[in-house]
């Protein structure tokens, strides 16, 4: 039971070698008032193939219905090889590579990760992962308190085409510290933030600016004008960026003139499955004169004692279990076994197969949407080029469709009604390189049926 | 084990690749819409490398690790206990890793119904009366728990009370959280015994005090004896206790933190609830809080309304703290800590804590009878103790250090080193419940070994390790040399 392989021989000798003779007696030093309980709400045991059986039943309860919901996790096609060596006992369950000699594998990895991140993002440094895009852009934030010397305000402009969730998350992390997140509005027509519309924070002491490429509609900022406009005023740019489409898209490194300051981003489209949201993880990369004021781990590379390469964490001064209360941040645990599978994912994705998943995403999506918007009373939100995502505007409410859509198990993007009301009835699609183009006729058809029958009544 | 692997970049030739991993159709001119200024002007230079490549790969860097499933792993405060496969293959059901995230609820009854009784079963074993299941890690919860602390004192409109109490044991998490939550950090010392000091304690609390940050068992390995008079003192004072749940498996179906008089609390699902480490996360670090503390909760929290489950959002708990993940947390990790409590049950729960702390007992009694010192002789230890080598160090001149990388050369992963801070030269080893007799058996003639090499031929032990893949790192040069990435020219 519970996997303790103890025999009944096995127990007496050892309560027999400690000099006691019940293991009820090792709990003598816990106030009797407090000790038993008798746990009555915890179910029986199941044995593994009760479990299994379990399990299968809640799966196939949740189905797999077509999805069209993208908003910040992206169904890609996930090579094999991915999870068939993450899984490996070495990796799956092994520590953190505190003891360095016991966890080369682990470190070399994080390594290998920390150059592609670099190298996809066009920063310098990164690090060894944070828990997920929110997070890392909340980190990133507070990132950019301690970095930008000049400011003392601890302002942060977010523009509202960053991810809802993704500014929930910020304030909930940051707000104890004294940040203030101010929203900046977006251009209705075009869906993304106006670099004029930046021009009435000139001379106001202002820390970062957060640019989402693309925005949360799908849309493309003029990252240039925007990094521009922020360096100019002394504030320092924190790139929010879908890993994916840096295969195609400009890295944050080279934004406008001096590039961004800070990237961060989730990293779920590299290799995780979506399953229900985590475990993801985020990345996270800067410049070398930041990489002091970066939280979470970071792997170098350095020589042995016999002069051989080995690798090992480094900069642990900046870390909790050093640094205690003056600590950049209380991370320590991250999503090692994600940033595995990323590293993976990467290396067999190379730079051809990712430049392949993006365009292909993309081209999907454009003639998703371009089929959609063919329906009566469907027409794209906003003017000008989207990434592999769009807003659509629905001439009746949204959530009749998408129940009648659900109910044909097509998932058909996600409601922005809770979160862009002034929207009207809104939903933000996407469809990646796994749709076929029977997978796009199927969710025309049946869109075009519930626009119907929501019609009707 | 084996020596050195090149690096990725290192088997990269141009034009190779994965191809039959890649989609085929990118439609035509996929990217006439794109503006050529918003466009990458050259590839990002990943490896390109053929399948089997990457898979031999990463396999060999993988024989490079030690881990649960290769070696034991000792290491105090982690509970590197056994993960099971089939709550890693039961997780990973075809089905829950296709769902969406913002899927609606129609398409998420089966996943919703085991977070639903994820919760009501952590509840049950930690004796609280709510609990959110989003925070990340056992620091994010941690997290998670201050922000409420806070957040209670604020809706309460006292605002004075910033001051979180830690003992000088404590987890250097308690005190970087309480920092991330804008609190201030009062350190208050342990008596020789291992308890806290009740006279600092006292002295300590206040009108500022927003709450106390504990770990019972503490991290020296003891029972904190006086719990019940910490609570009230703690209590009395206007401030909230909040338990740490790091050690959670040494008393787990024996006491409960509610119980104790614990206001709120984490609970590290990759410890007690067998989640894998993974290398460094993810981890899981659910909330648990009584009645006061159930309207500040993050969200998202799983809820019931008759025969239905839901999500209970911002707009169900209006006091919540907010969001701490972009969704639902790790939840593919808290589908594996829902699986291995069903596979243990109320009497497997029961178990663990008890076989945990025979372990311990039975370890720490034959180390002791082999020679090595308890740092807290007279106490009983829970599932982990520490050993002090302050002796060696002084009279052979062989650290803690010296002998967890000896350790790796017998073929054990070391104990954690160093910490607690207050004990000197210190091994807190902890060997979970799922660890044979045998096992123990072994780990306790290696460090007989070891000991009789400090007499005998300490510089085969000070200079350990001499098997692994790498010797001892300079660290040092690894922080002045910074070498983050790698470049065709970097040189170490």
């Amino acid at each position: 039971m519970a996997f303790i392989p103890h025999t009944e021989a096995d127990v007496a000798a050892m309560l027999a070698t400690i000099g006691v003779r019940r293991i009820e007696d090792l709990f003598e030093e816990i106030p009797a008032s407090l000790r038993a309980s008798s746990l009555a709400g915890v179910p029986e045991q199941l044995n593994e193939m009760q479990v299994g059986r379990l399990m299968s039943e809640r799966a196939a309860v949740d189905g797999t219905p077509l999805s069209f919901i993208g908003a910040g996790a992206y169904e890609h096609h996930i090579p094999a090889a991915v999870w068939a060596i993450t899984t490996r006992g070495e990796f799956y369950s092994a520590y953190t590579p505190y003891q360095a000699e016991a966890s080369q594998g682990t470190l070399q990895t994080i390594y290998e990760f920390q150059t592609m991140i670099a190298r996809l993002t066009g920063m310098e440094v990164a690090n060894a992962s944070m828990y997920d895009g929110g997070s890392a852009t909340a980190e990133a934030a507070l990132m950019a308190v301690r970095a930008n010397r000049k400011s003392k305000s601890a302002r942060i402009l977010v523009p509202t085409t960053l991810h809802p969730h993704y500014r929930r998350v910020a304030v909930a992390m940051a707000c104890n510290q004294g940040l203030e997140f101010e929203e900046l509005p977006y251009c209705t027509v075009e869906g993304v933030t106006l670099p004029a519309s930046l021009a009435r924070y000139d001379g106001e002491d202002v820390t970062a600016l957060i640019i989402q490429q693309p925005n949360f509609f799908g849309r493309l900022e003029d990252v240039d004008a925007l990094t521009d406009w922020a360096h100019a005023h002394g504030i320092l740019v924190i790139a929010v960026v879908n890993p994916t489409s840096l295969a195609l898209l400009k890295p944050p490194g080279e934004w406008g003139s001096e590039g961004a300051d800070i990237a961060v981003g989730e990293g779920q489209p590299l290799g995780v499955p979506l399953s229900s949201g985590g475990p993801y993880f985020g990345f996270m990369a800067t410049r070398m004169e930041y990489v002091r004021q970066m939280p979470g781990r970071i792997v170098g590379r350095t020589l042995d004692v016999a002069g051989q390469e080995g690798f090992t964490l480094t900069l642990q001064a900046r870390e909790q279990h050093i640094r205690r209360a003056k600590a950049t941040s209380n991370i320590c645990t991250n999503q090692g076994l994600l940033m595995t599978a990323a590293t993976i994912y990467m290396s067999l994705m190379g730079p051809q197969g990712l430049a392949r998943t993006a365009a292909a995403s993309h081209a999907r999506s454009r003639e998703l949407t371009a089929m959609l918007t063919r329906l009566p009373g469907v027409r794209l939100a906003f003017n000008g080029p989207h990434f592999h995502e769009a807003v659509l505007l629905l001439d009746r409410a949204t959530e009749p469709v998408l129940e009648a859509l659900a109910a044909r198990g097509i998932i058909g993007g996600l409601d922005l009604a809770p979160y862009y009301p002034e929207l009207g009835p809104a939903l933000l699609v996407c469809a990646t390189e796994t749709k076929t183009a029977a997978d796009l006729e199927r969710y025309r058809a049946a869109l075009s049926d519930a626009m119907q029958t929501a019609r009707a009544a | 084990m084996p020596r050195r692997e090149k690096l990725i970049f290192e088997y990269s030739q141009p034009g190779r690749g994965a191809s039959d991993q890649w989609p085929q159709d990118v439609g035509s001119a996929p990217l006439a819409d794109l503006p050529a200024k918003l466009r990458r002007g050259t590839a990002p230079a990943l490896p390109e490398v053929g399948e089997l490549e990457a898979v031999r790969h990463f396999t060999r860097l993988s024989q490079l690790n030690f881990s649960i499933d290769t070696h034991f792993y000792p290491l105090g405060s982690c509970t590197m206990k056994y993960n099971p496969k089939a709550c890693n293959q039961y997780a990973m059901l075809p089905q829950f890793l296709a769902r969406h995230p913002l899927a609606p609820e129609s398409h998420g009854q089966g996943f919703l119904a085991c977070m639903y009784e994820l919760q009501e079963m952590l509840k049950e074993v930690t004796g609280m009366q709510g609990v959110a299941l989003s925070p990340m890690a056992g620091a994010h919860g941690e997290f998670a728990g201050v922000a409420m602390i806070r957040a209670y004192h604020r809706a309460r409109g006292d605002l004075k009370r910033n001051e979180i109490i830690v003992p000088e044991a404590a987890h250097g998490t308690n005190p970087a959280t309480a920092t991330m939550c804008g609190c201030v950090v009062r350190e208050i010392p342990v008596n020789p015994s291992g308890d806290v000091d009740l006279a600092a304690l006292k002295a300590a609390v206040g009108p500022n005090t927003a709450g106390i940050m504990l770990t019972n068992p503490s991290t020296l390995g003891v029972f904190e004896r006086g719990i019940e008079a910490v609570a009230r003192v703690v209590h009395e004072a206007g401030g909230l206790l909040y338990y740490d749940g790091a050690n959670l498996n040494a008393i787990l179906g024996k006491v409960r933190p509610g119980d104790m008089g614990f206001d709120v609390m984490h609970m590290n699902l990759h410890k007690t609830f067998s989640t894998p480490h993974g290398g460094g996360g993810p981890g899981a670090g659910a909330v648990g809080v009584g009645a006061r503390l159930m309207p500040f909760l993050p969200v998202p929290i799983v809820g019931r309304d008759g025969e239905r489950y839901r999500w209970l959002t911002e707009s169900d708990l209006p006091q919540s703290i907010g969001r701490l993940s972009a969704f639902m947390g790790n939840a593919g990790v808290l589908l594996r800590a829902y699986i291995y409590m069903r596979l243990l049950g109320r009497d497997g729960m029961r178990a663990v804590g008890e076989y945990a702390t025979l372990n311990a007992n039975y370890l720490l009694k034959r180390l002791k009878d082999v020679g090595f010192e308890a740092a807290y002789p007279e106490r009983r230890a829970s599932h982990e103790f520490i050993v002090t080598i302050k002796r060696q160090a002084r009279e052979l001149n062989v650290t803690a250090m010296d002998f967890a990388k000896r350790l790796l050369d017998l073929g054990f992963h070391a104990p954690t080193t160093y910490f607690p801070l207050l004990v000197p030269e210190c091994l807190l080893i902890e060997p979970t419940e799922t660890e044979s007799k045998e096992v123990l058996d072994a780990f306790v003639a290696a460090m007989s070994q070891i000991q009789r090499e400090a007499e005998q031929e300490p510089e085969r032990v000070r200079t350990a390790p001499h098997t692994m893949p790498v010797r001892r790192l300079d660290d040092v040069r690894a922080a002045r040399h910074l070498d983050l990435t790698w470049t065709p020219t970097t040189q170490p």
